[in-house]
C-alpha cells in the first residue's frame, strides 16, 4: 500500500500501542470476572435469563415438544417395521398371504405421513420460538444498555457494546436457527431406542448401555474445556470489532496521518486472536465428536460379536440382531448431533454469559423507586449543589464540597482553566452522574428523586459534541421533543437562526443527515443541536461550549437568540469565549472544583482577579 | 425514522447474475487451501467408506458365520467392523482438526483484506457507509463464509459421493429397487432448486437487516449522550423494536421455508423406504434376494437419510454464503477512488519548499449536484501562511480536506511546487501534510501512539517539542504519562485537552505544509495565547492553511482569504480586507446587529 517504513511488527509492539488504561477491568462488565466462583456465579445467572426468556412460550414449547414426540415416534416406527416386514411378512408372502406385508405398507405410510406433518410443525414452531426468544433478548439487551448510566457506558466503550448486540445474540441465533430441534430428537430417540432395545434384548441392550459411562466421562470433559473456549472467542472477538469501529469511524485521521499499516498490523493481530480462539474451540469439537464416533463403533462391533454369538447359541432371532443393529446406527447417529448441539449451546452460552453479564449492570444513575413530583407553575428551574463532593474515581476528588445556589431564571456562566470542573458541574446537573456526597437540587427536590422522564423534560444539557442520528435534519430537531409538528421545528430552526442553512439544503427539512449531500459541517451540527434544544424547551438548559465551532457571525445569531431563550430559565453556560459569559447574570469562576469568584461579569471585570484577566485577554483578542 | 437503507447505497440485490457468482470468485481464498482441502475430502471419502461397509459387515455376519454357525468367522469379522469403526473416527478426528485451523485462516484472512480495502477507500466512502453496515460484513457475513467453506461445501460434495456411491452398492444388491432409489433423486432436486431460489432472497434480506440492527447500536452508542441528556431511551428503544421486528420476521419466514422445505426433504426418502421394503419383501419371497440382502439393502439406504435430510441445511447455509459473499464483494469491489497514479513521484521533506496552488478547483460530493467549492484560486506561498475565513457551511473544511487528497478535486487541481497532487505518491503526500481536525480524532491507544500515529519513527524529543508547542505537557501528567491510554476506552480528555493532542499530532515532525482547522476552538483565552506565540515560531517557516473563526487566530495568518458559498470573493491582508471588504468585516466582527430596544443580554464590544 504505502512504501513508508513501518515500525516492525514485534510481539511487544502489538500490546503496548493500546497503552495503560485507569481501570485494568474495562475490558469486562463487573459481572465479568475469571475467578472460578464468578464464573459460576454467571453461569447460574444466565441459566436464569434463559428461563426467564423461554417462560413465556411455555405452551408453544410444550406443543412443539408434543410434535416433536409424534415425529419421534414415527420415526422409531420405521426400523420396526422393517423388522416386522422381514420377520412376519415375507413367510405368509411365501403363502401366496399378502395381508401381513399390506399391513407393514400401511403403517409405514402412515407413519411418514404423520412424521412428515409432525416435522413441519415443529420445525417452524421451533423457528417461531427461537426467533421471539431472540427478539426479546435484543429487545432488553438494548433497553439495558440506554438505562445505564453515562459513567458505565464510558467504562464499557461503544465497540463492545456493538459487539453484543451484535456479534454474540449472532451465536446465539446460531443456535436458534441449527438445532434445538436435532437435540431434543436425539435426546428423544436415544432414549426411545434405548428403550426399545431393552425390549428386543435385555442382555443385548446391555451391552449396548456399557457406552454410557464413557460418553457421560468425555462430555464432561468437552463441557468444562467448551466454555472456556467459547468465553475467549467472545472476548476476541470483542476487541476485533471495537479496533474496526475506532478505525473506520476516524478513518480521515488514520489516512491524513498514513496510520493504515501500522492499523493494519494491529487489525492482524486482534483478529489472528479472535483465529486462534476460534480454532481452538473448534479443535476440542474436532475431537469430542470423532471421540463419541468411536465409542459408537466399538459398540457395534461387540453388539455384532455378541449378537452374532447370541443368535448362533439360538438366544435371540436374526430378525432381532438386524432390528438391533439398525437401531444401533439410530442410536449413535444423533450423538453426533448432540454432539455439534452442545458445541453451539457452548457457544451460545458463553454470549448469553456476557449478555447476562450486561443485564446484571445496575445502573449508578438509578431510577428513583419512589420519584418525586417536581413542582409546576411559573417561576421554577431553582438549582442548589449542597456540600457537593465527586470524582470519577475515588481517589481523584474534582468537586470537593460545592455549594452553589441558582435562583430560577439566573443564567450562570462558569469560567475557569481546563480541569477545573467546569463540564462536571454541567454533567451533575444534567445528571449523568451522581455525587458522592451532598446533593443536587432542582425547585427542592434532589435530583436522584426525580423520574428520569421528568427530569430529561425540565433538564436539557447542550455539549460542543453534537451528535446527529440517522435520519432527516427535522427528525433530528424534533428528537427535543418527539410530538413538536413542522411549524414548531421549523419555529425552533428560525429562532436559532439554522433556518436558512437548512432550507438551502436539497431537500430541506427532509434531508438525511447520512446521505449523500446531507454532510453538515461542525458548526451547522451544532444549530441543529441548539434548534433541538431549543424545541425541547426545559426549565434548566447548560450549555457545555455548544457555541465553540460556530463562526462569529452565526455565534452572534445564536447569542441574540440565546437572550430570548434564556430570558425565562435558569442557565448554566459554560464558554471559553466570553462574548458569551457577559451576557449571563452572574460567573463562576471555578479553580480545581471550587468556586473562587462569584458575581456579575461587569463587577468581577471591575475588581481585578481571575476573571478580570480573562476578560481583559479576550478584549484584546477581538476585532 | 427510516433505519432500512441508512448508509447503504448499494443496491441491495445484484439482479441479473448468477447468485452463486460473487461466491465463486473468493475461491482464491480456500486455495492455498487446496491440497489440503483435498485430503480432508479424502479422508471424509474415506470415512464414509469405513462407515459404509460396517452394515455390509453386518449383512456378512448374518448371512456368513451366523447362518454357518462359525464363530471364527464371527469374532474375525466382528475384528473387522471394529478396525473400520476406529479408522473411520481417527478419519474424522485429523479432517476436523485440520479444517478447524485451515477455515478460520480462510475467515481471517478475508477479514483482513476487507478492512485493508476499507482502510484504503476514500473519505467519500465512508461518509455514505455507516461503520455498522461495514462491521457486520467483517463478522457475521464472514462467519456464514466460513461455516459454507468448512462445513456446507464439505458436505455437499462428500454427501453428493455418498449418495452417488450408495446408490452404486444398491445397484450391485439389486438393480431393479436400486434403480427406484435413484429415481428418488429428481422430487428432492426439484424441491432443493425452488427452495434455493426463495432462501437466497430472504438470507439476503436477513443480512441486510443485521447491517440495519448493527448500524442503529452504533449510532446509539455515539449519540449515548445526547440521548441521555433528552431522556430519549423509549423512542430510541421503539426504533430498535422495529429494526429488531424485521429481524425477527425475516427469521420467522426463513424458518418456516426451511421447516416445509426439510419435511419434504425428508418424506421423500422414507417414502422411498417404504417402497423399497414392500418391494423388498415380495422379491425375497420370490426368493430373488436374501435376507440378509434385504437387510443390507435397507440398512444402506437408511443411510442416505442423513445425506438427504442435510440437504436442506446444506443448501441454506450455501445460499447464506453466496448473499454473505455478495455483500463482501460489493466493498471489495468499491474501486478506491483516490490511488496513486503510475509512475507516482515521492518527493522528499528536503526537497519540497511547499508552494500550494489551488488551480481553478471545484469539488462536490458524489452524488450531489451542488458544487461546495467553485472555481477556487489561490496560492501559498513557501513558509506563507493563509487564513481561509468563512461563515458556517462556506466550505472551509472541505477545502482543507483537498489538500491531503481525503476527497479528491472533481475540477481543477491543486498543485504542490508545480507538481499536481495526483501526481505525487498519496504516502508521500500524505508525510508532507499536517493535518488537525475541527473534531479532534483519538483512538483507544496510548498517547504516544497517538502522537506518532504517522510517524511511528519520532523520537521522545520530537514528540516532547511537539507536546510543548500545543501547551500539551499535562500528557506528562497523566497517570502513566504518555503510556496512558486515551480516547474512547481510556482515560477521558477534554475538549481542550483533546484538541491540543491533536494540535501535537499534526505539528510533530515538523511538516512541510500544515493544514489545521479550527485548530484552537476549544481551548481558553489563557491556553490559546501561549499555543498562538508557539504556533508563530512553526509558521514562519512552514506552509500553511489555516480555518479560523475568531479574529484573534487571524495574527497568525500573513494573509487572508474570504469564502463565501464555495467561492473565494477575496484574499489579502487582514487589515486590507476589514477596511475594503465589508463581507469580511460581517464574518467576523463581534459587532452586533442592531438590537430592538428593551432586549437584554446581549454583547458590546
Amino acid at each position: 500500500m504505502t512504501g513508508d517504513a513501518v515500525r516492525p511488527a514485534s510481539g511487544a509492539d502489538l500490546t503496548q500501542w493500546r497503552g495503560v488504561a485507569t481501570d485494568p477491568d474495562a475490558d469486562r462488565s463487573r459481572a465479568e470476572d475469571t475467578a472460578p466462583e464468578a464464573v459460576a456465579r454467571l453461569r447460574a445467572r444466565s441459566r436464569v435469563l434463559l428461563r426467564d426468556l423461554l417462560r413465556p412460550h411455555r405452551r408453544r414449547l410444550g406443543l412443539a415438544v408434543a410434535l416433536l414426540l409424534g415425529q419421534n415416534a414415527a420415526a422409531m416406527a420405521g426400523p420396526y417395521l422393517v423388522m416386522l416386514g422381514i420377520d412376519r411378512a415375507i413367510a405368509p408372502l411365501r403363502a401366496g398371504e399378502p395381508g401381513p406385508l399390506l399391513a407393514v405398507a400401511g403403517g409405514f405410510a402412515a407413519a411418514t405421513a404423520v412424521e412428515y406433518v409432525a416435522r413441519r410443525g415443529f420445525l417452524t414452531l421451533s423457528a417461531r420460538i427461537g426467533q421471539a426468544v431472540l427478539l426479546d433478548l435484543r429487545q432488553r439487551v438494548y433497553a439495558h444498555f440506554l438505562r445505564l448510566s453515562v459513567a458505565f457506558h464510558e467504562r464499557y466503550t461503544s465497540g463492545r457494546m456493538i459487539s453484543r448486540l451484535t456479534s454474540d445474540l449472532d451465536s446465539i441465533g446460531e443456535l436458534v436457527g441449527g438445532g434445538v430441534e436435532g437435540v431434543v430428537l436425539a435426546v428423544l430417540s436415544i432414549l426411545s431406542i434405548a428403550g426399545i432395545l431393552l425390549w428386543l434384548d435385555l442382555p443385548l441392550a446391555a451391552v449396548t448401555l456399557l457406552a454410557f459411562p464413557f460418553l457421560i466421562w468425555l462430555s464432561r470433559w468437552f463441557a468444562r474445556a467448551s466454555a472456556d473456549a467459547w468465553r475467549r472467542t467472545r472476548e476476541t472477538v470483542a476487541l476485533v470489532i471495537v479496533h474496526f469501529v475506532e478505525s473506520m469511524r476516524g478513518i480521515r485521521a488514520v489516512q491524513a496521518f498514513r496510520r493504515e499499516p501500522r492499523n493494519q498490523e494491529i487489525f492482524g493481530a486482534v483478529s489472528d486472536d479472535y483465529r486462534r480462539a476460534s480454532r481452538d474451540a473448534f479443535r476440542l469439537i474436532a475431537t469430542y465428536s470423532p471421540g463419541i464416533k468411536v465409542i459408537g463403533n466399538v459398540t457395534v462391533a461387540v453388539v455384532l460379536c455378541y449378537g452374532g454369538w447370541r443368535v448362533l447359541g439360538g438366544a435371540t432371532g436374526v430378525g432381532v440382531l438386524a432390528a438391533f443393529l439398525l437401531y444401533l446406527r439410530r442410536f449413535f447417529e444423533p450423538m453426533q448431533e448432540l454432539s455439534q448441539f452442545y458445541n453451539s449451546l457452548q457457544s451460545a452460552t458463553a454470549a448469553l454469559e456476557k449478555l447476562a453479564g450486561v443485564l446484571d449492570e445496575r445502573p449508578s444513575v438509578a431510577e428513583p423507586a419512589r420519584p418525586v413530583p417536581l413542582p409546576t407553575g411559573p417561576g421554577r428551574g431553582a438549582v442548589a449543589f449542597r456540600e457537593v463532593t465527586f470524582g470519577y474515581r475515588p481517589d481523584a476528588p474534582i468537586i470537593v464540597g460545592l455549594d452553589l445556589a441558582v435562583p430560577a431564571g439566573q443564567t450562570v456562566a462558569l469560567v475557569g482553566a481546563t480541569g477545573a470542573g467546569k463540564s462536571t458541574v454541567a454533567k451533575l446537573l444534567a445528571r449523568f452522574h451522581d455525587p458522592s456526597a451532598g446533593a443536587v437540587t432542582l425547585d427542592g427536590v434532589d435530583l436522584r428523586a426525580v423520574a428520569d422522564a421528568e427530569l430529561r423534560r425540565a433538564v436539557v444539557l447542550v455539549t460542543q459534541e453534537t451528535h446527529l442520528f440517522g435520519g432527516t435534519v427535522a427528525e433530528n430537531i424534533r428528537f427535543g421533543r418527539p410530538d413538536a409538528d413542522d411549524a414548531a421545528v421549523q419555529a425552533a430552526a428560525r429562532a436559532i437562526g439554522a433556518h436558512d442553512f437548512i432550507a438551502a439544503l436539497p431537500e430541506g427539512y427532509d434531508t438525511e443527515v447520512r446521505r449523500r449531500g446531507g454532510r453538515l459541517s461542525a458548526g451547522q451540527r451544532q444549530l441543529v443541536a441548539f434548534a433541538r434544544a431549543f424545541l425541547a424547551d426545559p426549565t434548566v438548559l447548560i450549555l457545555d461550549e455548544a457555541t465553540s465551532s460556530l463562526d462569529v457571525p452565526t455565534e452572534r445569531l445564536v447569542q441574540h437568540a440565546l437572550g430570548t431563550i434564556l430570558a425565562d430559565r435558569t442557565a448554566l453556560v459554560i464558554a471559553h469565549r466570553l462574548s458569551t459569559v457577559e451576557t449571563a447574570d452572574r460567573v463562576l469562576v471555578l479553580d480545581a472544583g471550587r468556586i473562587v469568584e462569584d458575581g456579575p461579569p461587569a463587577r468581577l471585570a471591575a475588581t481585578g482577579g481571575r476573571y478580570a484577566a480573562l476578560h481583559r485577554q479576550w478584549r484584546e483578542s477581538l476585532l | 425514522m427510516p433505519a432500512e437503507g441508512d448508509g447503504n447505497p448499494a443496491p441491495r440485490v445484484g439482479a441479473g447474475r448468477h447468485p452463486l457468482r460473487n461466491l465463486w470468485r473468493l475461491r482464491h481464498y480456500l486455495r492455498p487451501h487446496a491440497a489440503e482441502f483435498g485430503w480432508l475430502l479424502l479422508a471424509g471419502l474415506a470415512a464414509t467408506g469405513a462407515g459404509l461397509t460396517i452394515p455390509l459387515l453386518a449383512q456378512r455376519v448374518v448371512d456368513g458365520p451366523v447362518a454357518r454357525q462359525d464363530p471364527a468367522g464371527l469374532f474375525r469379522l466382528a475384528g473387522l467392523a471394529l478396525l473400520l469403526g476406529l479408522v473411520e473416527a481417527l478419519l474424522i478426528f485429523i479432517r476436523r482438526w485440520v479444517q478447524a485451523s485451515s477455515s478460520m485462516r480462510i475467515e481471517a484472512a478475508i477479514r483482513e483484506d476487507v478492512y485493508a480495502h476499507l482502510q484504503r477507500l476514500p473519505a467519500g466512502f465512508h461518509d455514505r457507509w455507516q461503520s455498522g453496515q461495514l462491521l457486520s460484513r467483517v463478522t457475521s457475513d464472514l462467519s456464514v463464509l466460513r461455516r459454507f467453506l468448512s462445513f456446507g461445501l464439505f458436505f455437499l460434495i462428500l454427501n453428493l459421493v455418498t449418495y452417488l456411491a450408495v446408490v452404486a452398492l444398491l445397484i450391485r444388491l439389486h438393480p431393479a429397487l436400486a434403480l427406484l432409489v435413484a429415481g428418488s433423486a429428481v422430487p428432492l432436486f426439484l424441491i432443493s432448486r425452488h427452495f434455493a431460489r426463495r432462501y437466497h432472497a430472504a438470507s439476503r434480506r436477513m443480512q441486510d437487516q443485521q447491517g440495519d440492527v448493527a448500524t442503529l447500536v452504533e449510532e446509539t452508542a455515539q449519540g449515548l449522550r445526547t440521548m441521555k441528556a433528552y431522556g430519549r431511551g423509549p423512542e430510541l428503544a421503539a426504533r430498535f423494536a422495529v429494526d429488531a421486528r424485521a429481524l425477527h420476521d425475516t427469521g420467522v419466514a426463513k424458518g418456516r421455508l426451511l421447516a416445509r422445505t426439510s419435511a419434504l426433504l425428508d418424506l421423500v426418502p422414507n417414502l422411498t423406504l417404504g417402497v423399497v421394503l414392500v418391494a423388498g419383501a415380495a422379491a425375497a419371497a420370490g426368493g430373488a434376494l436374501t435376507i440378509g440382502e434385504l437387510v443390507a439393502f435397507v440398512s444402506l439406504q437408511l443411510m442416505l437419510i442423513w445425506p438427504v435430510q442435510s440437504l436442506g441445511w446444506i443448501i441454506a447455509n450455501g445460499q447464506e454464503a453466496a448473499t454473505a459473499a455478495d455483500r463482501v464483494q460489493e466493498v471489495l469491489d468499491t474501486p478506491p477512488a483516490i490511488v496513486d497514479a503510475p509512475h507516482a513521484l515521492a518527493p522528499r521533506r528536503a526537497d519540497v519548499r511547499g508552494r500550494i496552488r489551488f488551480e481553478r478547483v471545484s469539488f462536490r460530493y458524489p452524488g450531489t449536484s451542488a458544487p461546495v467549492l467553485r472555481e477556487i484560486d489561490l496560492t501559498v506561498e513557501p513558509g506563507e501562511t493563509v487564513a481561509l475565513v468563512g461563515a458556517t457551511g462556506s466550505g472551509k473544511s472541505t477545502l482543507l480536506s483537498l489538500v491531503p487528497r481525503l476527497h479528491e478535486v472533481t475540477g481543477g487541481r491543486i498543485t504542490l511546487d508545480g507538481h499536481d497532487l495526483r501526481e505525487l505518491r498519496l504516502s508521500a503526500l500524505r508525510r508532507l501534510v499536517g493535518v488537525a481536525f475541527e473534531e479532534p480524532t483519538l483512538f483507544s491507544m496510548s498517547v504516544w501512539e497517538n502522537l506518532t500515529l504517522g510517524r511511528p519513527e519520532a523520537g521522545a524529543d520530537e514528540v516532547r517539542a511537539a507536546l510543548a508547542l500545543a501547551q500539551a505537557d499535562f500528557a506528562y501528567e497523566l497517570p502513566w504519562g504518555l503510556a496512558t491510554r486515551v480516547g474512547e476506552q481510556g482515560l477521558s480528555l477534554s475538549g481542550g485537552q483533546r484538541q491540543r493532542l491533536a494540535l501535537a499530532r499534526a505539528v510533530l515532525g515538523r511538516p512541510a505544509l500544515l493544514v489545521l482547522d479550527d485548530p484552537l476552538s476549544a481551548l481558553d483565552v489563557h491556553t490559546e495565547a501561549l499555543v498562538e506565540t508557539a504556533l508563530k515560531r512553526v509558521l514562519r517557516t512552514t506552509t500553511a492553511l489555516l480555518v479560523v473563526h475568531r479574529p484573534s487566530t487571524i495574527a497568525l495568518a500573513d494573509r487572508v482569504a474570504l469564502l463565501e458559498e464555495g467561492r473565494i470573493t477575496a484574499v489579502g491582508r487582514h487589515s486590507e480586507l476589514l477596511a475594503g471588504v465589508p463581507a469580511y468585516r460581517a464574518v467576523l466582527s463581534a459587532e452586533p446587529t442592531p438590537t430592538p430596544p428593551g432586549e437584554r443580554g446581549l454583547v458590546r464590544s
